[in-house]
C-alpha cells in the first residue's frame, strides 16, 4: 500500500522531501520515486523510514544525506531510518515520476509480463524516448546503474536507458 | 564467548556474497565488452548490498560493540565460511559465468527457501533480495547458453570451465553443522529440499547449452567450515589491506 504524503504530513515537510531527488536520476524526486515509506511527526521531531531501491544502491546513502541537508534550518530535527520490509517495488513510482523519467530519457518501467518480453524474449514493447518507435533492442540487462537496463533503438538508433520493472 | 549458532549463519550467508562480489569486482574496467563489465560490476554491487544488510544484522546480534565493517575486515580466513567455489579466481569470462551461474541458481532457491525463516530480519533481507538474484540467475544462465551453443572455441571454454567446477557444487548441497543447527531452530534454510531443485535446474540449462553434464564426483571442499584453499587468503590480503597496514582507520 502506498500512502498519500501529500494529504498525511504538514504541507511544509512535504515540500521540503519533495525537493530532495534521486542523485542518479536529478528529475525524480524521492516523493515520486515512492522510496519514502512513512513519516512520522511529533511536534519538531520528524522520523522517515526510505525503503532501499536496490540493496547496493550508492544513491541512498546521499539521499538520507540529502534528506538531512534539506531540513537544515527549519524548525524539525530529522532522523531517517533504511527500511527493507516491506521491500520497495517500481509500482511505487508515481505517474508524475514516470512521465519525468521518460522527458528526461529514461524509458519508464513497463508491466511484470511485458518487462519480462522484452528482457527476455526481445520483444519490442519498451518504446524509445527519442523517437517514440517500439521497434527497439535489448543492449544490456544492466545498464548504467543497478535499476536500468541499455536499449537502442532500431529507428533513430539513439541508445536508452530503461528503468527495470521490480517486483 | 562462543559465537551464536545464528550470528555464524548470517555471516555464512554474506561471506557467500562478499567474497564472489569480491571476485566480480576485481573485473571492473576488465571486462570483455563495455556492457559485460557493467554487468557483472552490477551483480558484484548487488551482493555487497546484500553483505551490508547481513553484516549490520550479524554486528546487531553480536552486541559487543562492532559494526558492519569490524565484521568484514577484521577477520582471519578460518573465520569465513564461504563456499570454495566462489573463492576460484577469474581465469577466463568462460569460468566466471560458470562459477556465476553455479552459485546464482543456489542462490535464488535459498533465498526463496529464507523468505520462509522464522527470523523477521532474515526473511526481510530475504525477500528484497531474491529480487535481484534473479536477475542475476537470468544473466549468467543467458551467457552460459550463448557460450556453450555458441562457436567451436566458446564451447570449449564454456565445457571446460563447468567441468572443472560443477565438482566443488557438492559443497552447496551438503548442509555445514551451521545450516543444521539453524534449520533446526527455524531461521535456516533446509539445504536437502533445495538439493533437487538445483540439480534439475543446472543440468535443465546446461542440457539446453548443449553442454555435457560432468560425471566426475564431487570434490571434498569444507569452505562452509572455515576451510578454504589458498585463493581466500590472497582475497582478503587485498580486501582488509588498509585495516591491517592502519588498524581502526576511518575514511
Amino acid at each position: 500500500m502506498i500512502i498519500d504524503l501529500k494529504h498525511t504530513i504538514p504541507a511544509e515537510i512535504f515540500d521540503l522531501l519533495a525537493k530532495v531527488t534521486d542523485p542518479e536520476i536529478p528529475v525524480l524526486s524521492i516523493i515520486d520515486l515512492g522510496v519514502v515509506h512513512q513519516v512520522e511527526v511529533t511536534q519538531n521531531e520528524v522520523y522517515i523510514e526510505l525503503m532501499p531501491t536496490y540493496t547496493g544502491c550508492p544513491a541512498m546513502d546521499v539521499m538520507q544525506e540529502d534528506i538531512v541537508k534539506a531540513f537544515e534550518g527549519s524548525n524539525y530535527s530529522v532522523q531517517v531510518q533504511l527500511i527493507l520490509s516491506p521491500a520497495w517495488t517500481s509500482d511505487r513510482i508515481s505517474q508524475k515520476g514516470k512521465a519525468a523519467l521518460k522527458a528526461y530519457g529514461v524509458a519508464p518501467p513497463v508491466e511484470t509480463t511485458a518487462d519480462k518480453a522484452a528482457l527476455l524474449e526481445g520483444a519490442n514493447i519498451i518504446a524509445c524516448t527519442n523517437c517514440g518507435s517500439q521497434h527497439t533492442q535489448l543492449v544490456s540487462q544492466f545498464g548504467s546503474t543497478a535499476c536500468k537496463a541499455l536499449f537502442k533503438c532500431l529507428d533513430c538508433l539513439e541508445p536508452f536507458d530503461y528503468f527495470k520493472c521490480l517486483k | 564467548m562462543h559465537d551464536s549458532n545464528l550470528y555464524r549463519y548470517i555471516l555464512s550467508l554474506g561471506d557467500n556474497s562478499m567474497i564472489l562480489g569480491h571476485r566480480l569486482s576485481e573485473l571492473c574496467g576488465h571486462g570483455p565488452t563495455l556492457e559485460t563489465d557493467i554487468a557483472l560490476t552490477n551483480i558484484s554491487l548487488d551482493l555487497f548490498g546484500e553483505v551490508r544488510n547481513y553484516f549490520q544484522y550479524a554486528a546487531k546480534v553480536k552486541a559487543d560493540g562492532s559494526t558492519e565493517d569490524d565484521i568484514a575486515h577484521q577477520r582471519g580466513s578460518r573465520a569465513f565460511y564461504n563456499l570454495i567455489l566462489l573463492e576460484q579466481p577469474n581465469t577466463n569470462f568462460a569460468y566466471v559465468i560458470a562459477r556465476q551461474f553455479l552459485f546464482d541458481v543456489f542462490h535464488k532457491l535459498n533465498l526463496q527457501a529464507l523468505t520462509k525463516s522464522t527470523d523477521k530480519q532474515l526473511s526481510a533481507i530475504a525477500v528484497k533480495s531474491l529480487k535481484e538474484a534473479t536477475y542475476h540467475v537470468r544473466f549468467s544462465s543467458d551467457w552460459v547458453k550463448r557460450l556453450g551453443d555458441g562457436t567451436e572455441e566458446s564451447r570449449a571454454k564454456m565445457q571446460g570451465a563447468i567441468d572443472d567446477l560443477y565438482p566443488f557444487t557438492g559443497e552447496l548441497l551438503r548442509p555445514s553443522k551451521i545450516e543444521e543447527e539453524a534449520y533446526k531452530e527455524g531461521y535456516g534454510t533446509d539445504i536437502f529440499a533445495i538439493k533437487d531443485s538445483y540439480v534439475q535446474e543446472v543440468q535443465r540449462i546446461l542440457a539446453e547449452a548443449k553442454l555435457t553434464i560432468p560425471t566426475s564426483p564431487y570434490r571434498f571442499a569444507k569452505g562452509k567450515e572455515g576451510f578454504h584453499t589458498e585463493y581466500l587468503d590472497y582475497i582478503l590480503q587485498d580486501f582488509q589491506y588498509m585495516q591491517k597496514t592502519y588498524p581502526n582507520m576511518q575514511w
